[in-house]
């Protein structure tokens, strides 16, 4: 096939890349996601660390 | 299970990997020239390519982490080679989508069935979509983790097998990227193809450091959990005697 003229291979290079973009960033955020959770459950072991030392 | 978390290197790694990335971008779009054959859809390559070959190495590496938690029993290895499969396999997706973007634009179809490096990747990326089924159908941690750790060696000497056989095969329509022709490029592309490579290598490295770390912070968070609990049980028997 003759190589595509800039402005219809743009709109695919441009495609790929936002493909990789979207895989990472969602990534990401599920990455974050479960941190907050780890940070929630680190707190909540601190409070009852802290209850059963002033028990 | 002992699990040690350093984190401290992570927004280091983190930043080499946005430096490179960036670089890589610069390399591809203001340095390396306009291919005379695909013209300005090659750009894809740089992404495309290294993406595969970090999510293969990804899926070996996970291999290597499964052998030396059978050899030593010990727990992290099975916790690193978890990660490294359950990330190439995320980046795999990108390859697959990537890859038909490509193959639509340069070859005029999204897909080709008669071309053994798309096939071999696709077995590749089913197969390795079993595991994470295997992995969570065994309740017993101990289980689990051995018959995991023997999915992903057999798995991760599977991947360089294929791409032995696939090479050896005959090319339909897609090209050989690394071969004694294939790998004649021109010094500027060379050199953004290895930057694009290093950058994609950082960026998997930081995404897999962050989420080692995070898993095994979340499992030192359970022992302590249950630790703690084991301790309020049996403290009130205690006082009681």
């Amino acid at each position: 096939m003759p190589a595509l003229p800039l402005d219809e291979a743009g709109a695919y290079v441009a495609a790929a890349y936002a493909v990789f973009v979207v895989v990472l960033m969602a990534y990401v955020a599920i990455m974050a996601r479960h941190v907050g959770r780890v940070r929630e459950d680190l707190r909540s072991l601190q409070d009852e660390l802290a209850h059963q030392r002033e028990d | 299970m002992r699990t040690v978390t350093r984190a401290s290197g992570i927004p280091r790694l983190g930043a080499a990997a946005a430096a490179a990335s960036g670089l890589a971008l610069g390399l591809v779009f203001f340095y390396a020239p306009i291919e005379a054959d695909q013209g300005f859809i090659q750009k894809i390559f740089y992404l495309h390519v290294p993406l595969g070959i970090v999510s293969l190495s990804g899926f070996v590496a996970g291999g290597i982490f499964g052998l030396q938690f059978l050899r030593t029993g010990d727990r992290r290895w099975d916790l690193r080679s978890y990660v490294a499969i359950h990330l190439s396999l995320i980046l795999s997706v990108a390859v697959l989508a990537t890859g038909s973007i490509w193959a639509r634009a340069s070859w005029g179809h999204w897909w080709l069935w008669n071309e053994p490096m798309l096939v071999s990747f696709l077995v590749v990326f089913l197969m390795y979509c079993c595991y994470q089924p295997l992995r969570f159908a065994i309740e017993d941690p101990e289980r689990q983790a051995r018959f995991a750790c023997v999915f992903a060696v057999l798995a991760g000497a599977f991947v360089p097998l294929n791409f032995v056989a696939v090479r050896m095969a005959q090319a339909v329509t897609h090209p050989r990227v690394l071969g004694a022709t294939g790998g004649s490029m021109p010094g500027s592309m060379r050199l953004t193809f290895l930057v694009s490579l290093g950058a994609m290598a950082l960026v998997y490295l930081s995404l897999y450091r962050l989420e080692t770390a995070r898993k095994a912070t979340a499992i030192e968070l359970k022992r302590l959990r249950r630790r703690l609990e084991a301790r309020a049980a049996t403290e009130p028997r205690m006082e009681r005697v």
